[in-house]
């Protein structure tokens, strides 16, 4: 059973690399989470971001976070992926595509064209 | 939305942006019904606004953020016999106890019931989204219940954030394992 041991554990052990986080010039990978995101299917996809950052080892280095509709109700579900000033948007997005984007993009720095809203 | 557990994020979205402080979800399983309650401590909604948000083409400015959310939800338990019903207070009105309670009541034994779906990602995802607020989760079988309180697991976090990845993994596993094996009281 998972036990608040178990949690305290994880508590000692995020705290040291809280303190290393602060410093990284990061990237952030942005969900879009309002009515349209979730009927298209952004729950799977935020979750295929979550777990996959953290299963590259990204997790330093890459933050996930949720935001409401994006306006482009048409193209969800959208992430968009910020990084030193700049935004790309991958549009109809899934689960699978995310792991593409965090291989190529995240881990490998290029931008995955054909996800994205101006080739989409 | 495929599954009720999307409607559940869905509408817990608009608490969110009530600014509630507190986030309680219940559900209910007993015989054929299944209610949803969504019940926070935010802003709530004037009478005008709360005659409104029920109904998809009513778009003035002030009720476009909250959208197509609780119409599709309200279908979703229509669409089976049951009803949906918000009660609102708006902290104009009242500044110490304010809020708004989303239930609604499905039938479950009805063709057009819509399945719960992954309800345990629901949480995972609203808590990874909005570490600050407080949530609490209660679903009451019959055979059992699954609760989870974050405002406990942050008097154990003492300030790593709630979206911790490892933490999430915990909260998800917590939860999967409480579904395998409801507490009864």
């Amino acid at each position: 059973m998972k036990t608040l041991a178990e949690l305290q554990a994880i508590r000692d052990k995020m705290k040291n690399k809280v303190v290393m986080r602060e410093g990284v010039d990061g990237i952030r990978v942005v969900v879009g989470m309002a009515t349209c995101g979730i009927a298209a299917g952004a729950r799977p996809v935020l979750n295929a971001f979550v777990e996959g950052v953290d299963a590259a080892g990204l997790n330093d280095k890459v933050a996930v976070s949720q935001t409401g509709c994006i306006g482009l109700c048409q193209y969800e579900p959208i992430v968009e992926i910020h990084q030193n000033g700049e935004k790309v948007t991958y549009v109809h997005m899934t689960a699978e595509k995310a792991a593409t984007v965090i291989e190529k993009h995240l881990k490998g720095g290029k931008i995955v064209a054909e996800f994205t809203a101006q080739e989409g | 939305m495929k599954e009720l557990s999307l409607n559940i994020l869905d509408v817990a979205e608009n608490s969110v942006k009530a600014k509630a402080s507190l986030i309680k979800i219940t559900l209910t399983e007993k015989d054929n019904l299944f209610t949803i309650e969504i019940k926070d401590d935010g802003c709530g909604m004037s009478k005008e606004v709360l005659e409104g948000v029920t109904n998809p083409f009513y778009t003035t400015r002030t009720t476009r953020k909250v959208g197509l959310g609780l119409p599709l939800l309200k279908m979703a338990a229509e669409q089976t016999g049951g009803t949906m019903t918000i009660d609102s207070v708006s902290a104009i009105d009242n500044p110490e106890n304010h809020g708004t309670v989303v239930n609604a009541v499905f039938y479950t034994d009805h063709i057009d019931f819509t399945p719960l779906g992954d309800v345990v990602a629901t949480v995972t995802t609203l808590i990874q989204g909005h570490p600050e607020f407080d949530f609490i989760f209660n679903h009451i079988k019959p055979e059992g219940k699954i609760s989870l309180d974050t405002r406990e697991l942050k008097s154990v976090l003492e300030g790593v954030p709630l979206n911790s990845y490892d933490v999430i993994k915990w909260i998800k596993d917590y939860l999967n394992e409480q579904y395998e094996n409801p507490i009864n009281e």
